[in-house]
């Protein structure tokens, strides 16, 4: 057995035996707050994977509720990204312009989120163009600021090598800037998903009757302890898989660096 | 001295169009107040004595969560940066626990700890934890091997070796990561006054201000203070860092 | 033999925190068509800024810079340039073949530009490296790509900028027989800076010795070595070892009046 099955195993092990232990732990205190791992797993069960064979035994909710809110979350990451990378490679170029904004962004990254999300309700209608106001705003930061130091700090050597060629325009932009920039966009489209994520959920506590922070709420309010439970542990999964993928996206786009490199990104 | 100036410029340009845009009539009467009336309601409410006692409750809550916040998670991190086995065994756990999101936890914490400063206080140290300690095991990686090996053949123990040492190579690793936790527990800390509703707090007034009236010209200054504060707070900290860690090469920047 | 290169009294002044500072000075040469010039220079002597303003990167403050008769006011297309820090020169996120075939994009249609890839990998002797990325590479294997992506662009001048400077000795000698094999080869035109007195002498048809900073043209060697050289049986002959004493001499303690550098009168120190 190699170390690293070797540690794979003993990193679930102790996962499993911490999740035995809070199992007994919640049937003995009988706290109506922290229901037991297995009731929370059969909640998960029968409210999202108790389908049909034929939509692979997924229920109505995980239509209802389950892919609107994952759809609105990765829409309005992806506007984010398109708006942050552009407006980021535009600023990054200018030091002039950079002055400028600078202090602006720097503001508008203090901001939290939620604060807007009145506005956003008066000046979008309720539902998702509101989500999305919300998600675009609160995840383009990180992107565009990550994105002009990327931009900026594009190696001096690399500039002379693209000059001494004359490599201009596109050729400049998409073949040394954006490359170069590449490790830095993707560490802020990492923030920003998860960002993503969070302002998925605060939106649909406000705003809307579908979604998984809607259930949520609506368990919560119904006293129905397990439903709530396992938004919650359907979130944490989700958070975890969208990162994987991520990762893996990353690993691939970047698979040019030196190996040295991945284990740093991964590590974080 | 030029990037001050246009520094200000920019902001008063954004000022400006806030302004234009605001009485452009573009948006129905009210959603959009132009900047001035923004700010005239700022200065009034700077001074109001209900609205500042709202903003020294979120401060205070900050303050408390970004306590708690280091005072677990540096400890934790330092043990599990210098126990390998530890740290591997928990890495599952921690890689599980990371993702939820913390507003997930909202409906949970209003349960448990009902509609008090415990509710944002909580979920605010909940979000904190992270970057601290990952910052904190990470910074312990990073120690120069050869810096360890050479204050033991000046014949250091391993105490003194952590203590002058590990701990001030670590130190600015964990400085960004409080940096951060800081930045993070402020909007933490305004987001669940604002969706859980709270006694008092500038999520709360920006929660009455929206609801019933509408109104949003308070609901933007109450935006604005928020973000002055968590402008305030990101770049006293980042004063600090550079001053106290003025020796370090290393910004504590953590690759993600 | 025609003149390629034409400098003329050129300087470059910065603005620099106390006053201003003269990174070079007054300079003036040339280089024929064909011709190898090494130039040497105290470390710190405005080499780089010397080599920056001959490629058209850096704009001079006084004098001109002529190629083919033409003034030279940005960088032109028939010149190449090998830096001294290869690994940052080269881009990391293409693999080596794609390195070479970078700056002939906009050029060449893709099946030539493989060709020519190919070719100049094969002359540097990398042909198995090609789906590499640099990292994979040695850093004398990453300078040879970086020589093949100068050599597959077939500029009329190419510049090196201590080209072998950060590769270990061995390695060094190498690429020093490698860029004599390949401009034999091709009958390319090279100026080349370098701080190395030995390796100016064994390259260069010509050595132009520089001051310390702002820098000026001490000397304009000519090199009266046979075409063909050796790492071994050149370094040991008189002629070389001679050589290599005049230079070294010429840098550590220059003549008194520096500012009409003849050709003729290094020669005749030279020529005995």
């Amino acid at each position: 057995m190699t170390a690293r099955t070797t540690r794979f195993l003993q990193q679930w092990l102790v996962f499993a035996g911490l999740v035995a232990v809070w199992e007994l732990a919640t049937r003995a205190a009988r706290a109506p707050f922290f229901p037991p791992p297995s009731q929370i797993a059969r909640a998960m069960y029968q409210q999202w994977l108790s389908g049909p064979a034929s939509r692979l035994f997924l229920t109505d909710d995980v239509f209802d509720h389950v892919f609107p809110s994952i759809g609105r979350m990765l829409g309005g990451w992806a506007g984010a990204t398109v708006v942050g990378v552009a407006l980021g490679v535009l600023l990054g170029r200018s030091a002039v312009a950079m002055d400028f904004v600078g202090p602006l962004l720097a503001f508008g990254r203090a901001i939290p989120p939620p604060t807007l999300v009145p506005v956003f309700l008066v000046l979008f209608s309720l539902g998702t163009p509101m989500q999305l106001a919300t998600i675009v705003f609160g995840t383009v930061w990180p992107i565009v600021l990550n994105t002009v130091d990327g931009v900026r700090a594009v190696d001096k050597v690399k500039v002379d090598t693209a000059r001494a060629f004359r490599i201009q325009g596109p050729q400049w932009l998409f073949g040394v800037v954006l490359p170069s920039a590449l490790p830095k966009i993707f560490a802020g489209l990492r923030v920003s998903l998860s960002l993503a994520l969070i302002l998925m959920v605060i939106s649909e506590l406000v705003g809307t009757t579908n979604g998984i922070g809607y259930q949520m709420i609506y368990a919560q309010r119904q006293f129905e302890l397990p439903a709530m439970w396992s938004g919650i542990v359907l979130l944490g999964v989700l958070g975890y898989v969208f990162n994987t993928l991520l990762l893996a996206v990353e690993r691939r786009a970047l698979a040019w660096q030196p190996v040295g490199n991945h284990a740093q990104a991964t590590g974080g | 001295m030029r990037r001050a100036v246009r520094g200000l410029l920019g902001l008063a340009g954004l000022l400006a169009l806030g302004e234009v845009v605001g009485r452009s009539g573009l948006a129905p009467e009210g959603y959009l107040p132009p900047t001035s009336v923004v700010l005239t309601r700022l200065v009034e409410l700077l001074g109001d004595q209900s609205f500042v006692l709202d903003v020294v409750a979120t401060v205070l809550a900050w303050a408390i969560a970004l306590g708690i916040a280091v005072a677990v998670a540096v400890p934790l991190g330092l043990l599990l940066g210098s126990v390998p086995v530890l740290r591997h065994g928990t890495r599952a756990v921690v890689e599980f626990l990371r993702p939820i999101p913390s507003v997930a936890l909202i409906p949970l914490a209003i349960v448990v700890f009902g509609m008090g400063p415990d509710t944002k206080i909580f979920l605010a140290v909940y979000a904190a934890v992270w970057p601290i300690l990952f910052n904190t095991i990470y910074a312990m990686d990073e120690v120069d091997p050869l810096l360890v090996d050479t204050a033991r053949s000046f014949g250091l123990n391993r105490g003194q070796v952590l203590a002058r040492v590990v701990l001030p190579n670590a130190a600015p690793f964990v400085a960004t990561g409080i940096r951060l936790s800081a930045s993070i527990a402020l909007i933490l800390v305004v987001s669940v006054e604002l969706l859980a509703g709270a006694g008092a707090g500038i999520g709360k007034f920006i929660l009455e201000a929206s609801s019933g009236s509408g109104r949003m010209d308070l609901v933007f200054a109450g935006t604005l203070v928020a973000g002055v504060l968590g402008y305030l707070v990101n770049a006293g900290f980042e004063g600090l860092q550079r001053k106290l860690f003025a020796w370090s090469a290393t910004t504590g920047e953590v690759p993600q | 033999m025609p003149t390629m290169l034409e400098v003329t009294d050129l300087g470059h002044r910065y603005a620099a925190k106390d006053g201003v500072y003269t990174a070079i000075d007054g300079l003036s040469f040339t280089v024929g068509s064909g011709e190898l010039v090494c130039i040497v220079g105290p470390s710190g002597c405005g080499k780089s800024t010397l080599l920056r303003s001959v490629s058209g990167l850096l704009r001079p403050t006084t004098g001109q810079v002529r190629l083919h008769g033409n003034l030279v006011s940005g960088v032109p297309a028939d010149l190449a340039v090998v830096f001294q820090d290869y690994s940052r020169s080269l881009f990391p996120w293409l693999s080596v073949q794609r390195n070479v075939e970078f700056p002939l994009r906009r050029a060449l249609g893709r099946a030539e530009r493989r060709e020519r890839a190919r070719q100049a990998l094969e002359q540097v002797g990398l042909t198995g490296a090609a789906g590499k990325y640099p990292w994979q590479l040695s850093g004398g294997m990453q300078q040879r790509v970086a020589i093949a992506r100068a050599l597959a662009y077939r500029p009329a001048l190419l510049l090196m900028d201590e080209p072998f400077a950060s590769v270990d000795a061995q390695t060094r000698f190498e690429l020093e027989d490698l860029l004599l094999r390949v401009r034999r080869e091709q009958d390319t035109t090279v100026l080349l800076v370098t701080h190395d007195i030995d390796e100016s002498v064994y390259l260069g048809d010509r050595v132009l010795v520089l001051s310390k900073s702002p820098a000026r043209v001490v000397a304009d060697l000519t090199v009266d070595l046979p075409a063909e050289r050796d790492q071994i049986t050149t370094r040991e002959s008189e002629r070389f070892v001679a050589m290599r004493a005049e230079v070294a001499r010429l840098l550590h303690s220059p003549p008194a009046e520096v500012a009409a550098p003849a050709r003729e009168r290094a020669g005749a120190v030279v020529g005995e």
